[in-house]
């Protein structure tokens, strides 16, 4: 009797990544014990599909990604069936059945299907050129499309493998454009930071990205996909098509031959279906109400099913996931909890040099979660520190700068670590300087301060993570001589920068979002604070008045809702009134929405205008749209901005009046409303040097005198009292507009947020502020912005809340809950 | 005597993305407003929309990480616990209310709401 015989007898569906590594493991365990045979749906010997996208951007070869050559199946006398779909399982009588009717018998069987693309039931989507990014032929039919000169690809789908699939079409030469339904990419692995690098990243590669898309039709001539219909009307126009949406296990032979079937193949730990004899492993298996789709929980079933198979019984417990991009240079590791959660502690690296973002999430002192982008030397170590559910607690300081860092400072209180160190030990990453540099900088050239060794050694000087290493070195070095360095505030906790540098920054770098400037300036946290992000919103929105939007919710309350929020959660609503000019009707308008929604306080401010108090929020888009079908707009009575233009009657009407006071007033006032600023801008105008209208206290004050105008600045009368400086003397009251709108917007890109212009003036100098807007040139110039600024900026936020623009903003989500039991 | 055991009733308000990143919406409710945050990292909390310091509403803040900043006096409230952090850690909290997401949706309950 031949040794056949005695052997059971295996069969395989599926000659994927999961259903061959099954049988080698097997094999490892027990070569002698199974007779194997393997179904296999597509003509071609076992490879590793996770390759397809480098084999799609033609980084390598089919041949290159073979797992299994035809030897390999010879050698272990592995029956291959390719390319011989199986039809049925026969439970019963443990057989399978495929095309022509084929017939094999097995004593044990494993199910090894793998998953289907997820196809968006979109109108077009039989079109030619439609496919999915699964195997072979579909890279084939991708590498085709892409052979034709100028061919565009659009891919839905902006996870893993549809990123993957933009990029490898991009690589061969086609402009490539990602659709995603939501806004950040790869969301299921990324956070917005990351997520934003990463957009940058794949642009300079050729891929374009679209967010927020929904997909609404494939369209296409004579049967030939044409382009992409958003449902916000834009027409996105290609050649190829590609969806990426997902994967669903392919459980359908599984559920034909009567076998526990949910999402996936009901399987338990030892990977055993319902049926004792029948096996399922890969994305096909449900194992505790997961489906995967990554190859690291194949490995691990595939170990326990071949353990089960093998006179063991396989304990898989579930896998925790981690997942990496395969773009070249481009760096992304994700695992676990890496977006943190309830009790969760981040900690965040930046290094905008490099392109670096990493953050780890701990958890009770465990590492649980990840997200490395730009550098992911480290997230098998992370990875690995995650499973092992290793207490991190004692290395939590360097936890972030990796394993090599870390390990070699183990157990050491910083300043020891530091003097233990030796000469050789890298210091700065991104300049290479070790410490034996830095130390003998210090002492031959007699260094005292951080800036000293930065600008002798560059140590510190890029990134600047290293400072805290750089001080340590200087600290041990010089001993009671080291004085710990002042420098300028940074913004807040987030950062190390102060706001000026951040200023310089975006206009150098061109940077352009909150994001863009959070990496390039290295925040610590992971999107900023309340006090970092409502500045950088204003610094973004000075600098680029044309191209940034305007983040909403970076805005404190009172400019989110253009209205003032009182002590009782109601609000107060102040309409402009131009240099403090009103009207009888205006004044009938205000008593009339007063008396319609039951405001119960109206009083007049000091600025000359109404303010009504304690208006519903709810009730505020209907209060505007009255005052508004009286002529009045918003007056920014809450805004970092400017406010109010206060007059007195001038020439018009006072016997000492030397100039039209009220005129320019509301001249004033027309040109500047709506613009940002730093902090609040409070204007007056007085007809003469009585000055009735208190221009000497105002932010920006004129004085008119027989001669012209006396222009000045940095008054107070808050906090502190302070009177005016005269900025000049002109003799016109056109001239009068052109330095006050140089001399705002001089404030509006010197100024900190919440820096008040006359603690600007402090800073930076009455002579510096004259210079500029005393100098014709630079007075345009300065001009020139503003105006430009103010075509975005000079448009009434009220009518656009009534035509409703952020409407939901005023209404409740739900009343629901009033229905709730009590 | 014991009380009877309430399950808890859980009530749509609406789904998740219905909530800006970043941003808060109120629900109406008899026990009054509750807020309802989502973070950057989309992650969803509801409060009682009303700080402890001196009830301003969490809802009309600054969402930033895990916390939201009061309109009124800029106190950071943890969005998990309620409680003040910082400075403020310690002085009073803010009920939190159980929110469930389920296949995108939001849904609160109030019977186990305030005690």
């Amino acid at each position: 009797m031949s040794k056949a015989q005695v052997r059971e007898r295996l069969v395989v569906i599926g000659n994927g990544m999961a259903g061959c590594r099954a049988v080698e493991e097997v094999l490892k365990r027990d070569p002698d014990r199974y007779d194997i045979a393997i179904f296999g749906a597509e003509p071609r010997v076992n490879y590793n599909r996770i390759m397809l996208s480098p084999v799609l951007a033609g980084e390598k070869t089919f041949a290159d990604i073979v797992i299994n050559d035809e030897a390999w199946y010879a050698d272990n006398a592995i029956t291959l069936y390719a390319g011989r779909a199986v039809t049925g399982v026969d439970l019963e009588g443990r057989k399978v059945v495929a095309e022509g009717g084929l017939e094999v018998a097995y004593d044990k069987l494993i199910l090894a299907t793998g998953s289907d693309p997820f196809r968006l039931p979109l109108p077009g989507i039989d079109l030619a050129g439609v496919v999915t990014f699964r195997d072979l032929d579909d890279v084939e039919a991708m590498v085709a499309a892409s052979g034709k000169p100028g061919a565009k690809a659009v891919v839905i789908g902006g996870g893993l493998l549809g990123l993957e699939a933009a990029y490898g079409l991009a690589r061969r030469g086609m402009a490539a454009t990602v659709v995603h339904l939501m806004d950040v990419l790869m969301e299921r692995q990324l956070d917005e930071s990351a997520g934003f690098l990463l957009r940058e990243a794949l642009a300079e590669r050729g891929v374009e990205t679209v967010m927020g898309a929904h997909s609404e039709e494939i369209v296409g001539v004579d049967g030939q996909v044409t382009g992409l219909k958003l449902k916000d009307g834009r027409v996105l126009p290609c050649d190829l098509l590609v969806m990426a949406v997902g994967i669903k296990p392919n459980a359908g032979l599984a559920k034909a031959a009567g076998l526990n079937v949910n999402r996936g193949v009901v399987v338990d730990d030892a990977m055993r279906t319902s049926d004792p004899a029948v096996f399922a492993v890969g994305e096909c298996a449900e194992h505790r109400g997961n489906c995967y789709g990554l190859v690291a929980p194949i490995w691990d079933m595939c170990r326990s099913l071949a353990q089960s198979m093998t006179d063991g019984e396989g304990a898989y417990e579930g896998s925790v996931l981690s997942t990496r991009l395969k773009v070249s240079g481009v760096d992304v590791f994700s695992a676990g909890k890496f977006a943190g959660g309830e009790g969760c502690e981040d900690i965040v690296f930046r290094d905008a040099g490099r392109g670096v973002y990493k953050r780890v999430v701990i958890e009770d002192g465990k590492l649980v979660g990840s997200v490395l982008f730009g550098d992911a030397t480290d997230g098998n170590w992370y990875f690995d520190l995650m499973r092992a559910g290793t207490q991190v607690s004692d290395i939590r300081d360097t936890l972030i700068f990796g394993q090599a860092i870390t390990e070699g400072l183990s157990g050491l209180d910083p300043n020891a670590a530091v003097a233990a160190m030796p000469d050789t030990q890298e210091i700065c990453g991104c300049n290479g300087v070790c410490k034996g540099s830095i130390v003998s900088a210090i002492t031959t050239q007699g260094l005292t301060t951080l800036d000293d060794v930065k600008a002798v050694t560059k140590a510190s000087a890029s990134c600047g993570s290293c400072t805290p290493l750089v001080e340590q070195v200087l600290k041990l070095t010089l001993g009671d001589d080291f004085k710990a360095q002042v420098g300028p505030k940074p913004m807040c906790k987030c950062t190390h920068h102060p706001h000026s540098a951040v200023r310089e920054a975006i206009l150098d770098m061109d940077l352009k979002s909150m994001p863009a400037v959070m990496q390039a300036m290295e925040w610590t946290t992971p999107d900023g604070c309340s006090s970092c992000r409502p500045a950088l919103n204003y610094y973004l929105l000075c600098a680029w008045p044309a191209e940034y939007r305007d983040d909403k919710q970076s805005r404190y309350i009172n400019e989110r809702v253009h209205a003032n929020i009182q002590k009782d959660g109601t609000y107060s609503v102040v309409p402009r009134m131009w240099g403090g000019m009103t009207t009888p009707d205006e004044l009938r308008a205000i008593a009339d929405v007063a008396d319609k929604f039951a405001i119960p306080a109206v009083k007049v401010t000091g600025g000359q205008r109404i303010d009504l108090l304690g208006v519903k929020k709810d009730d505020l888009p209907a209060v505007w749209a009255d005052l508004n079908a009286a002529g009045m707009v918003s007056g920014h009575a809450y805004a970092k901005g400017l406010r109010t233009v206060k007059t007195c009657v001038g020439s018009d009407w006072c016997r000492f009046g030397t100039q039209d006071s009220t005129g320019l007033g509301i001249r004033l006032e027309k040109f500047l409303w709506g613009s940002w600023a730093p902090a609040k801008v409070k204007l007056a105008v007085s007809g003469c040097p009585r000055n009735c209208a208190e221009a000497t206290c105002k932010d920006f004050g004129v004085v008119c005198v027989d001669s012209g105008y006396e222009i000045h600045i940095g008054g107070a009368a808050g906090l502190h009292i302070q009177g005016t400086k005269v900025l000049t003397h002109v003799a016109s009251e056109d001239e009068t507009v052109w330095v006050i709108a140089a001399a705002m917007q001089l404030y509006r890109e010197e100024g900190w947020y919440l820096e008040r212009v006359y603690k600007w003036m402090a800073r930076v100098g009455l002579e510096s502020i004259q210079a500029k807007v005393t100098d014709p040139e630079t007075r345009k110039a300065l001009y020139d912005r503003f105006v430009f600024s103010q075509r975005f900026a000079r448009i009434d936020p009220w009518a656009e809340r009534v035509a409703g623009r952020h409407n939901e903003e005023f209404t409740p989500m739900s009343r629901r809950m009033e229905f709730a039991p009590a | 005597m014991n009380a009877p055991v309430k399950s808890p009733i859980w009530i749509d308000v609406g789904a998740v993305t219905d909530i800006p990143r970043r941003g808060a919406r109120r629900v109406t409710s008899p026990r009054g407003d509750i807020a309802i945050f989502r973070t950057g990292d989309g992650e969803v909390f509801a409060l009682m929309d009303a700080c402890p310091h001196k009830g301003g509403p969490l809802s009309q803040g600054i969402v930033h990480g895990r916390a939201v900043a009061c309109p009124l006096h800029n106190w950071s409230i943890d969005l998990a616990s309620g409680e003040p952090m910082g400075a403020d850690k310690g002085k009073g909290c803010t009920p939190v209310v159980p929110l469930e997401v389920r296949d995108g949706r939001l849904l609160l309950s109030l019977a186990t709401a305030v005690v």
